[in-house]
């Protein structure tokens, strides 16, 4: 039974392992909003050094302090958004994992749209195709038939095998 | 027209091709300052040798700002060259990033001094309010404190004949 369950219990551990990694914080929220904010706003905002991180993630001395700016706006009462334009009046658009909708990003933003209208056209196009090709495909008169089914029969198949 | 679609996969890897290609000469790490054009960010903060410094005391002329730190092992290779552009003559500004004051003025005994001013940004905060994000990093401001470069990494003789240089000079005569 162990035997059984093991893989499952390692994959889950080796899933924790991963968790476990991200980067401790010791900043205490007095109010429990604040700290999903905090959570929430760490996640979306990207380290600038190490680029495939979010700033929650990173140890990146950068993060430790962009880490350490969020708390102190999040305590002066920033809004969600005033942070974030905080942050991207420093650092950039990059910094945004999530890029604004604008005339720079109307390319990204409707690419994934773009592909799937393509991708729908050719594939309708191809469906119509080979449907409209199945009614070229020339049917058997009653004596081709005949032929076809004598040469499939057991007689002929079992025939050649012994 | 039916031969010409059996081009079109070809057609698709050549771009393809040419964009990644292309993508290989980028680099990355490297990111355009959100601060160009914009004027110096406002701060009052310690000086190394005392007093307070604010960014006002960084006018006057075309100057360049090094962010600098006795922790960063690329800032001691990047010093001597620095020291060489400050004997020309040039205007250079120091922030001490997140550093001790006394390692700091130890370094500068030992090393040499090439900044008109040190600014001991001890929480970083001067370094976030620019956008910094690693050190040493060099910002290039005008006579009124306009932000026109950011270099990220040592600046050398390459950075500074093939880049800094001639927006030194382009400010230099703006300003005339």
């Amino acid at each position: 039974m162990i035997w059984r369950v093991a893989p499952t219990l390692m994959l889950f551990l080796s899933l924790c392992a991963g968790l476990a990694s991200a980067a401790i914080d010791t900043y205490e929220f007095e109010e429990e909003a604040l700290r999903i904010r905090y959570r929430a706003l760490a996640t979306e905002l990207r380290c600038p050094k190490c680029q495939n991180q979010n700033i929650a993630d990173s140890n990146a001395p950068v993060a430790m302090d962009l880490r350490a700016q969020l708390y102190r706006l999040l305590h002066e009462g920033y809004s969600d958004e005033e942070i974030v334009t905080f942050m991207v009046a420093r650092y950039g658009e990059f910094i945004r994992y999530r890029p604004p909708v604008n005339y720079q990003t109307a390319v990204l933003w409707s690419a994934p749209a773009l592909f799937i209208l393509i991708g729908g056209w050719l594939l309708f196009r191809s469906v119509r195709r080979t449907s409209t090709n199945k009614s070229d495909v020339a049917t058997l008169n009653g004596e081709e038939s005949a032929a076809l089914a004598f040469l499939v029969s057991d007689d002929v198949i079992g025939g050649e095998d012994t | 027209m039916g031969r010409l679609k059996l081009f079109v996969p070809l057609i698709i890897c050549a771009v393809m091709g040419v964009v990644l290609f292309r993508g290989l000469d980028l680099d990355p790490q490297e990111l355009p300052s959100a601060l160009i054009g914009k004027p110096l960010p406002e701060f009052a903060l310690p000086g190394l040798d005392g007093g307070t410094v604010t960014q006002k005391d960084l006018l006057g002329e075309v100057a360049l700002i090094n962010v600098w730190a006795t922790w960063c092992i690329a800032c001691k290779v990047e010093h001597p060259y620095l020291t060489r552009l400050a004997e020309s003559g040039l205007a250079i500004y120091g922030i001490n990033s997140k550093d001790d004051d006394d390692a700091a003025l130890q370094w500068l005994h030992q090393l040499g001094n090439p900044y008109r001013i040190n600014i001991a940004d001890h929480e970083g905060s001067l370094g976030i309010d620019l956008g910094v994000y690693g050190a040493p990093e060099t910002f290039l401001i005008d006579a009124d404190g306009t932000i026109h470069y950011r270099h990220v990494g040592i600046v050398d003789e390459r950075v500074w004949r093939e880049v800094l240089l001639p927006l030194v000079q382009r400010l230099r005569g703006d300003s005339v």
